[in-house]
C-alpha cells in the first residue's frame, strides 16, 4: 500500500492499517502489513478477530476499519 | 471517487465564495499527508491550509524536555518515541546525553519500554501524546501494577487534545473558518466531543482523496454558515469512538493542567497519574531530583518560532531561521525535528 509514494514500512510508526492473520494469545495478534508481518497488542480492541483489518498504532491495534469503503462512498455522493 | 472529480468541486465552491478562508489541520498525520501529496499546491489560491498544534513532539514543553534529561544524566535510563530523541532542551537532548553515556532508549512501542525495564531497573518512559498514545501508557502502567513488580515509570506530558482547540479559538490570534479534525484522536474520543466547539469540522482519514473530500465537505458547510462535526472516516472512526481506550484511560489517569509549546499551561488539558498508581509515577519518584532542577532557563530555544507556529500564527516559512540556519540536520527547536512537524514537513515540501 502506498499513500502519495511512501511505502506504509516507512512512516510505521504513525497509524497504519494491517490485517490480523492469527491470534497469538488474548493480548497479541499478528498482523500483516500488505506483506510485512509483525507482532501487535490488540488489547485496546473488543473481540479482535483473524481477518479483521485494524489499525494500528505505536504497536497496539487502535480500532477495525471496515473493509468496504461503501458507507463512506454513499455518504460523499450524497453530499455532492 | 477521483481526485481531479473532488478537486472540481473545491474549485467550484472556491471561486462562489471568492474569499479567503483557513482550514487548519491538527494532526500531525494530516500535516504530513498534505506535505506528501502536495495538496496545498493543487488547491484554489484563496483556500489556505494552517498547520495547528496536532504534532505531539512539538507541544512538549521544554521544562518537561529540561526535565526528562536531567533525569537521563543523572543516570537514570529513559525510554520514548523516536523523534523526541533529537529535541534540543537547555541541557542539550536525550540524544546528547546518550553521547555522555547516559541510557536513553528509542522505542516503538512502549511494550519494548516494558521489556528494557527488566534489564535497566528503574527505566523511565517518558509518555507523550494525545488520546491516541495515552491508552497504551495507561496499559503499560495497569500491567505493571497487576504484575506486582515496581517495574517501570512513566513521566507523563500526556495531553487532552479538545482544550488546545478551544484555546486556539478563544486566543482568536487566527481566523479559522474550519478544522480539520484529528483522524486518530477521533478514533479514541468519537465525534461528539467536538461539538461543544460550535465551529465547522469534518473528521477526515489520511489518503490524498480523504483530504481533498474532507475539505470539500468543510467548504461546503463553511459556505452555507454551518457549524456541524461531519465524519468522513467512517471506515475507522465510530461516532462513540474506542470506549475500551477511554476507559483504560479513566481508570489510570486523572485531568491535571497541561503544559504546552506555544501556549503555556493550559487548565484542564493534561494527564497525570491517579494516587493508586503512584508508584508508577515518575514525578513522584525522582521528585527530589526534579526539585532541584533551575527551570529558569527553560524556554523556547532564542529566535526559535516554534510556539508561533504550533499556534498557526506564523507560517514555518515566515520564521528568519527556516532552511537557513534551522533544518532537520541541525534542528533549532521541535517543529524542525518532527517528523510531524510544520517546518520539517515545510522544509521537505520546499526542496
Amino acid at each position: 500500500m502506498e499513500v502519495c509514494n511512501v511505502l506504509i514500512y516507512e512512516i510505521m510508526c504513525l497509524a497504519f492499517p494491517g490485517k490480523i492473520i492469527s491470534i497469538k494469545s488474548k493480548e497479541q495478534a499478528t498482523v500483516d502489513f500488505d506483506g510485512v508481518k509483525k507482532d501487535v497488542n490488540i488489547s485496546l480492541v473488543a473481540n479482535a478477530k483473524k481477518g479483521d483489518f485494524v489499525i494500528i498504532h505505536a504497536g497496539f491495534a487502535i480500532e477495525k476499519v471496515e473493509k468496504s469503503r461503501k458507507k463512506e462512498i454513499d455518504k460523499i455522493l450524497k453530499d455532492i | 471517487m477521483d481526485k481531479i472529480k473532488v478537486l472540481k468541486k473545491i474549485n467550484r465552491l472556491a471561486k462562489e465564495m471568492g474569499r479567503d478562508v483557513n482550514l487548519m489541520e491538527v494532526c500531525g498525520t494530516h500535516t504530513q499527508a498534505i506535505s506528501r501529496c502536495g495538496i496545498r499546491k493543487i488547491l484554489p489560491k484563496n483556500i489556505n491550509l494552517i498547520t495547528g498544534p496536532g504534532c505531539p513532539v512539538c507541544v512538549t514543553a521544554q521544562k518537561d524536555i529540561d526535565a526528562i534529561i536531567n533525569l537521563a544524566l543523572n543516570g537514570i535510563p529513559v525510554a520514548t518515541y523516536g523523534d523526541l530523541l533529537r529535541v534540543p532542551g537547555y541541557f542539550g537532548s536525550l540524544d546528547d546525553a546518550r553521547e555522555k553515556g547516559a541510557k536513553v532508549f528509542d522505542v516503538y512501542s512502549i511494550e519494548d519500554a516494558l521489556k528494557l525495564e527488566e534489564k535497566y531497573s528503574g527505566l523511565v518512559f517518558f509518555g507523550l501524546g494525545f488520546e491516541t498514545t495515552t491508552p497504551m501508557t495507561a496499559w503499560a502502567i495497569k500491567k505493571a501494577y497487576q504484575s506486582g513488580r515496581q517495574g517501570l515509570t512513566v513521566y507523563s506530558t500526556h495531553k487532552l487534545f479538545l482544550p488546545a482547540m478551544k484555546a486556539l479559538l478563544s486566543l482568536g490570534e487566527v481566523k479559522i473558518d474550519g478544522f480539520i479534525d484529528p483522524g486518530h484522536v477521533s478514533v479514541i474520543i468519537g465525534e461528539k466531543p467536538y461539538e461543544e466547539l460550535n465551529a465547522a469540522q469534518v473528521i477526515t482519514g489520511f489518503e490524498e482523496e480523504d483530504v481533498l473530500i474532507g475539505i470539500f465537505m468543510l467548504l461546503k458547510q463553511i459556505k452555507n454558515n454551518e457549524k456541524k462535526v461531519e465524519n468522513q472516516y467512517i471506515r475507522v472512526v465510530k461516532k462513540d469512538g474506542n470506549k475500551s481506550a477511554r476507559k483504560i484511560i479513566d481508570e489510570v489517569f486523572e485531568i491535571g493542567d497541561g503544559n504546552w509549546r506555544g501556549f503555556g499551561v493550559v487548565p484542564g488539558s493534561g494527564l497525570e497519574i491517579k494516587k493508586k498508581y503512584k508508584k508508577f509515577d515518575a514525578k513522584r519518584k525522582y521528585k527530589n531530583i526534579l526539585d532541584k532542577i533551575d527551570f529558569s532557563r527553560s524556554k523556547d530555544p532564542t529566535g526559535c518560532k516554534c510556539g508561533e507556529v504550533i499556534r498557526g500564527i506564523m507560517n514555518s516559512r515566515g520564521c528568519p531561521m527556516f532552511k537557513k540556519v534551522c533544518t532537520p540536520d541541525n534542528p533549532v527547536g521541535p517543529c524542525m525535528v518532527s517528523v510531524e512537524g510544520a517546518c520539517n514537513n515545510y522544509f521537505r515540501e520546499s526542496k
